[in-house]
C-alpha cells in the first residue's frame, strides 16, 4: 500500500479472491437456509454491509442459514475481526528476547527470569460503560481477567485508563462514580488488586467515555496454555455461568458502531457481571491447568461461544461439532443463533480428553462450578452447530477467525491539525510575577487531570494477594513482587506497570503524541527502578470510515510503532476500539499504552516523595520552552493548541538508564518524572508525597511560565544525599546527559526562585496538598475545586539554596 | 504451631494469610469449607474475601459451611480463632462475636492504611501493649461495626474492644476517626474468654514487609507463644 497517496478507494476488500477455493473443507450437511430475498436485509440488521453479505455467500458457496449469518456478523464485526485495523497493526514490532507469546492469543506473555512469566493485556469496554457505567466497567474487568487466566496465568493485578467529560456536568459525575464502583465492585470481590491507572477529563469524551482495563498475570513458564483445539474425539467443555440472552450483539451492534439517540435502547446489549462466579472459575481453571487436564483453554468474551470455539478450531486446524441443546440455558426457547451469540459473562471453553473428563467434572463439582460437554473435536475443519439433531450451521472454521474482510480505508490529513499546530503560545498574555504564577500553579494543582486520584484508588482493593510493593500514589508506577504462595520458588524479581496517554498531545499531533505516550510510560516504570520491557495498548479512535479519522489512526500507530522500536519495547497484544464518536464527533485519538518494566529486586525501588530534609534535588534532562498542548494552556487559558513537546529518543534512553542505575545503586532517594503541569507540579507532587518542602532555583533562561509549566519530555526529578553528591555527579557525567542540581529538600513550602532570587512560587505544601488531594471529591460533590490568590510567605532563605551538584 | 486457614468459596485473602504465617515460621494449612473437623489445629484463621460473593449478606451463607460447626464448638473449648475482614463478618453471623458489620458510612469501598490504637483487653491474640498505635490497611465495603447500646456497654466494660480506629497520635474522636462509621470507633473485638478475635483491618498485609511495614506480625505472634507455652 503506497504511503503517499490518499486516494485509495474507501472500503476496498483486500482478500476477496481468497474467499473460496478448492482447498476448503467439504460441507458436513445442509441447514435450513434463509430466503435469498430477505437475507441481505437481515445481514444489514446484524451490522454487515451488502458487500460483506456477498462475501458470506461466497464463503458458504450458498445463501447462509440464520445461525450462520449471525455468527459471521459477529466474527466479522470490527470488534472481533479488526477489519479496519489489521493492516495497520502489522507495523508494530512484536518480537524481543523476552517475548514468549506475541499478539494472536488471548494475551501476550513475557519471560521474567527464575522460571517466571508474565501475561498481560489491555482491553476497552467503552460503549457498554457509556450506557451502563457500573456493569460496563465491571464486565470490562471480568473480560480481561479471563484473557489472562486463559493463558495459564494467575491474575495478580489490574489497572485502568479512564476518560470522561468535564466533572462540572452531572452525567459525567454519574459515569465516573458508576465506572469506579463497577471496577472496584468486580476486582475487589474477585481478589485481583487494582494497583494503578490514569484518568483524564475533557469535553471530547462527554458522549463517549473510555474505560480501558489492563490485567497482569503470573505463571511458571511451563504453565503457558494454548487455545488451539486438538485431538479428534476430544470433548469441548463449557465452564461457568449459564447462557442467557444478555449481551447479544454486543460486539457487532454496540462496540462497532457510533453512538446516537438510540444508544439508550442498546442497554440490553450490556452484560451483567458476577465476580463471585469468576473467582470460582479462576480457581477451578488454574487447578485443572496445573494438573495438566486441559488440551486447550479459551475465554468467552465478545461473540461468546462463536468466537471462542471458532478460534479454537481455526488455530488448531480442526473442526468442531457443537450441540446447542447441551448448553445450559438461563431462559427457555433460546434459538441457536442466540446461544451462539450470547455474551453471558463468566464462561470458559476447554478441550478435554475423554480420559480426563471424570476428573475435570469432579474438580468442578468441588468448586461448585458448572461444567458441560457441549461438543466434540472433529477432523472436518468445519464449525458445525446442531439443534435437536438437525444441522443449523456448517461453516469452514478458518473463514470466521482468519478471513474477516480487511479494509484499507482512505485517509486524509485533517485541516484542523495545521490550525492547531500553528497556534503560538507566546501570543497569549502570561503571568510573570509571583502572584499570577502562584495562581496558575494552584489552579493546576486543583486541575482534575493533575490532582490526586485518591478518591478513585481508595475504592479499589490495591493490596489483596499481598504482592503490591509500591502502592497507588507513592510512585510513577505500581511495583509488584513476583511469586505465588505454593507455586514455584520465592523470587526477588519485581514488575513495574503504568498506563499512559496524553490525548491532548495526540489531538494536536497524533504521531508525536503517540510517541510521548510510549516514552512517558517507559519513564514512569524507570522512575521506580524498572527497565521498560514490553507493552500492551488500547487504541481508541473515532469512525475509521472517515478519512480524517483514519489518517489520525495511521499516524498514531506509526508514531507508536517507531517509539516501540526506538525504546526496545515490543507490543505483545492489545485492543482496538473504533467508532468512539457521539453525534458525529470523534474523541481525541487515545492510544493508551500499558507499559511493563522489570527489576531484579522489588525491594530496591524508588518512590516519588521527598523524604529527607537537606537532600539535593537533581533535574535530569533540560527544560525547553514547550508550552504547546500543555495542561497550563488548557487550564489557565482554556486553549488546546501549539506543538507538543519534542521527542528525543537518545536523550530519553540516557535519562532512563541513569535513573535506573542511580536507583539500583541506592543513590536516588526518590524519583519522579515531569509531565502535565511541568516542573512546578512535579516538585509539588514530590513535596506532598514526602511531607517536606523544597527550595529550588531555576537558571534556564526561559520565561517564568515556561520554566515552571513547560512539559518538556525526558526530565526526571531525583533526590540524592549530599554525601553522595560527588559520586552521583560522576555517574551522570559518564551518562553524558544534561543535568542540574536545582535545589534542596527543605522546610514546608514549595519555593521556586530564579537565578537573581526573584520569587516565582512560595506556597505552603499543605495548601497545595489540600487542593491536590481533595479536588476530585469536591468536584464530584458539585463544588468548585476552589483556588484563590497567592498569600504565602517566604519561609526559606533564598540565599542558601545549597545545591552542590 | 499449626494454623488452619479456612477457604470458603470466594475467600481471597487465604493465600495472603498463609504466606504471612509461613513468613513468621509457623505451619499453616488450608482447611476446605466442606471439611467437618478442625481437630489437630492450634489456631484457626477465617480470612478476608467475599465468601459466597457476599450475596444475601456478608458471611450469612458461609456460617452454614460444614467446617463452621466444628469451629464454633472448638472455640467454645478455647481454640484460638481469628476472623479478618470477611472472617470477622462470618464470626458475627456465626454468633461467636456479638453485633454486625454494616455498610460503610459514605457507601463506598474503603482501601487505605489507618492508625489503630491497641486497647486494654482480654484478647489473647495481640502482642502489643495497650496504647500502642499501629498503621494497618483496611479494605472493605461493610466494615461499620454495629451493636445495640447494651452490647456496646458490655464490650467496653469487659475489656472486649481490642483495637479502635484513631488519629495518628492515638486519640479517638467519636464519629470521626472510624473511616467506616463504626460505633465506638471499633476496629476489632473479642469474646469473653479472649480466644476469638475479629477485626476488619488486614494485619497479614503488613507482616512480611512487601510494602515496608511488618507491624502486622504482632497480631499472630502472641497466640503462637501462648500455644507454645501451654504445649
Amino acid at each position: 500500500m503506497p504511503d503517499d497517496k490518499a486516494s485509495i478507494p474507501a472500503m476496498k476488500v483486500t482478500n476477496a479472491a481468497d474467499l473460496a477455493n478448492e482447498n476448503d473443507p467439504a460441507p458436513v450437511g445442509m441447514p435450513e437456509l434463509l430466503d435469498p430475498e430477505k437475507a441481505p436485509k437481515i445481514a444489514q440488521d446484524l451490522g454487515l454491509t451488502l458487500d460483506e453479505y456477498e462475501m458470506v455467500c461466497t464463503c458458504q458457496g450458498r445463501v447462509p442459514s440464520l445461525t450462520e449469518l449471525t455468527i459471521y456478523s459477529l466474527m466479522w464485526s470490527e470488534h472481533c475481526g479488526y477489519k479496519h485495523s489489521k493492516n495497520e497493526l502489522k507495523k508494530f514490532p512484536t518480537e524481543g528476547a523476552c517475548v514468549m507469546q506475541g499478539p494472536g492469543e488471548n494475551a501476550g506473555v513475557i519471560g521474567l527470569g527464575d522460571g517466571w512469566a508474565l501475561s498481560f493485556k489491555a482491553e476497552s469496554h467503552n460503549h457498554p460503560s457509556a450506557i451502563e457505567p457500573y456493569q460496563g466497567a465491571a464486565t470490562g474487568v471480568g473480560g480481561i481477567v479471563r484473557d489472562i487466566f486463559a493463558m495459564g496465568a494467575r491474575p495478580v493485578a489490574s489497572l485502568n485508563s479512564l476518560r470522561f467529560g468535564s466533572l462540572a456536568k452531572p452525567r459525567q459525575r454519574y459515569l465516573l462514580d458508576g465506572a469506579v464502583a463497577g471496577i472496584g465492585g468486580y476486582g475487589n470481590c474477585l481478589g485481583v488488586p487494582t494497583v494503578g491507572g490514569e484518568i483524564y477529563f475533557d469535553d471530547c469524551y462527554e458522549g463517549n467515555c473510555l474505560i480501558d482495563v489492563m490485567c497482569l498475570g503470573l505463571m511458571r513458564v511451563e504453565d503457558l496454555q494454548t487455545g488451539a483445539g486438538a485431538g479428534v474425539g476430544n470433548h469441548l467443555v463449557l465452564f461457568g455461568s449459564t447462557t442467557g440472552r444478555d449481551g447479544i450483539g454486543g460486539a457487532s451492534t454496540l462496540a462497532s458502531q457510533e453512538f446516537d439517540e438510540a444508544a439508550e435502547n442498546k442497554r440490553p446489549a450490556v452484560q451483567v457481571g458476577d465476580p463471585f462466579e469468576e473467582k470460582l472459575l479462576v480457581e477451578v481453571c488454574l487447578e485443572l491447568l496445573h494438573r495438566g487436564l486441559f488440551v486447550a483453554l479459551g475465554d468467552l468474551g465478545a461473540a461468546g461461544i462463536s468466537s471462542a470455539a471458532s478460534e479454537m478450531a481455526s488455530s488448531g486446524g480442526v473442526g468442531l461439532d457443537i450441540e446447542v441443546d447441551r448448553v445450559p440455558q438461563r431462559e427457555p426457547e433460546m434459538t441457536p443463533a442466540e446461544i451462539m451469540a450470547s455474551e453471558s459473562q463468566e464462561r470458559m471453553l476447554a478441550v478435554v480428553t475423554p480420559e480426563n473428563l471424570a476428573e475435570v467434572q469432579a474438580t468442578c463439582a468441588r468448586w461448585g462450578v458448572l461444567c458441560t460437554v457441549i461438543g466434540e473435536v472433529t477432523d472436518t475443519r468445519r464449525f458445525v452447530i446442531r439443534q435437536h439433531g438437525e444441522i443449523v450451521a456448517d461453516i469452514p472454521a478458518a473463514k470466521l477467525a482468519d478471513d474477516a474482510p480487511r479494509y484499507s480505508p482512505a485517509y486524509e490529513r485533517p485541516a484542523y491539525l495545521d490550525e492547531l499546530q500553528g497556534f503560538d503560545p507566546a501570543s497569549l498574555e502570561h503571568p510573570s510575577a509571583r502572584e499570577g504564577l502562584e495562581r496558575a500553579f494552584l489552579e493546576l494543582m486543583a486541575e482534575p487531570n493533575i490532582a490526586s486520584k485518591r478518591w478513585i484508588y481508595e475504592q479499589y482493593d490495591y493490596q489483596v494477594q499481598d504482592g503490591t510493593a509500591v502502592l497507588p500514589g507513592e510512585a510513577d508506577a505500581a511495583v509488584l513482587r513476583v511469586g505465588m504462595p505454593g507455586r514455584g520458588p520465592v523470587s526477588s524479581i519485581g514488575v513495574a506497570v503504568s498506563t499512559d496517554c496524553n490525548s491532548r498531545y495526540c489531538h494536536v499531533d497524533p504521531s508525536e503524541g503517540a510517541k510521548i505516550a510510549l516514552i512517558e510510560g517507559a519513564r514512569n516504570v524507570a522512575c521506580t527502578g524498572a527497565t521498560p520491557t514490553a507493552i500492551t495498548n488500547c487504541l481508541n479512535f473515532g469512525n475509521p470510515d472517515k478519512p480524517e479519522v483514519f489518517y489520525v489512526f495511521r499516524e498514531a500507530i506509526e508514531g507508536l510503532a517507531e517509539a516501540c522500536r526506538e525504546m526496545g519495547t515490543p507490543v505483545t497484544g492489545g485492543n482496538v476500539s473504533l467508532y468512539n464518536e457521539s453525534f458525529g464527533q470523534a474523541i481525541w485519538p487515545t492510544p493508551m499504552v500499558g507499559m511493563v518494566g522489570t527489576m531484579p529486586d522489588y525491594r530496591v525501588h524508588a518512590t516519588m516523595g521527598f523524604e529527607h530534609e537537606g537532600d539535593i534535588i537533581v533535574l535530569l534532562g533540560e527544560t525547553a520552552d514547550e508550552l504547546g498542548a500543555s495542561q497550563y494552556l488548557a487550564t489557565c487559558h482554556g486553549v488546546t493548541g501549539g506543538r507538543p513537546p519534542k521527542v528525543d529518543f537518545e536523550l530519553e534512553h540516557g535519562v532512563e538508564a541513569a535513573t535506573i542505575r542511580l536507583i539500583r545503586e541506592g543513590y536516588a532517594k526518590s524519583a519522579h518524572d515531569c509531565s502535565e503541569g511541568g516542573l512546578a507540579v512535579a516538585l509539588a507532587e514530590c513535596c506532598i508525597a514526602g511531607g517536606h518542602g523544597c527550595m529550588v532555583t531555576l537558571d534556564d533562561e526561559l520565561s517564568p511560565v515556561a520554566s515552571l509549566f513547560s512539559e518538556t519530555q525526558s526530565r526526571v526529578i531525583l533526590t540524592v544525599s549530599p554525601d553522595d553528591a560527588d559520586v552521583v555527579a560522576d555517574i551522570l557525567d559518564e551518562a553524558g546527559i544534561a543535568y542540574d542540581g536545582i535545589g534542596r529538600v527543605r522546610g514546608h513550602n514549595v519555593t521556586v526562585l530564579d537565578e537573581s532570587g526573584t520569587v516565582y512560587l512560595d506556597v505552603p505544601v499543605e495548601r497545595a496538598a489540600d487542593l491536590y488531594d481533595h479536588s476530585i471529591e469536591r468536584l464530584l460533590a458539585g463544588e468548585h475545586a476552589g483556588t484563590s490568590g497567592a498569600d504565602g510567605v517566604i519561609e526559606n532563605d533564598p540565599a542558601d539554596d545549597g545545591a552542590a551538584l | 504451631m499449626r494454623f488452619g486457614v479456612v477457604q470458603f468459596p470466594g475467600s481471597n485473602c487465604d493465600q495472603d494469610v498463609v504466606r504471612a504465617l509461613q513468613y513468621l515460621g509457623y505451619r499453616a494449612d488450608f482447611l476446605w469449607h466442606q471439611e467437618t473437623s478442625v481437630v489437630g489445629f492450634d489456631a484457626i484463621v477465617l480470612p478476608g474475601g467475599f465468601s459466597y460473593g457476599d450475596y444475601l449478606r456478608c458471611g450469612a451463607i458461609s456460617r452454614f459451611s460444614p467446617i463452621m460447626e466444628s469451629v464454633v464448638e472448638e472455640a467454645g473449648h478455647g481454640l484460638p480463632v481469628i476472623g479478618i475482614c470477611n472472617g470477622f463478618q462470618v464470626l458475627c453471623e456465626a454468633g461467636l462475636l456479638p453485633g454486625a458489620l454494616v455498610r460503610n458510612k459514605g457507601l463506598k469501598f474503603i482501601c487505605k492504611s489507618v492508625p489503630l490504637r491497641v486497647e486494654e483487653s482480654v484478647c489473647q491474640w495481640l502482642d502489643l501493649a495497650p496504647g500502642t498505635v499501629v498503621d494497618v490497611p483496611v479494605a472493605h465495603n461493610e466494615g461499620s461495626y454495629y451493636a445495640d447500646e447494651t452490647t456496646l456497654a458490655e464490650l467496653e466494660a469487659t475489656g472486649r474492644v481490642v483495637v479502635r480506629y484513631c488519629r495518628p497520635d492515638g486519640t479517638v474522636v467519636p464519629g470521626e476517626t472510624a473511616p467506616n462509621g463504626s460505633l465506638h470507633d471499633i476496629a476489632g473485638i473479642c469474646n469473653e474468654a479472649g480466644n476469638v478475635f475479629g477485626l476488619m483491618p488486614h494485619p497479614e498485609r503488613v507482616t512480611d514487609g512487601v510494602n515496608g511495614s511488618r507491624v502486622g506480625s504482632a497480631f499472630f505472634t502472641a497466640i503462637a507463644k501462648r500455644v507454645g507455652a501451654s504445649a
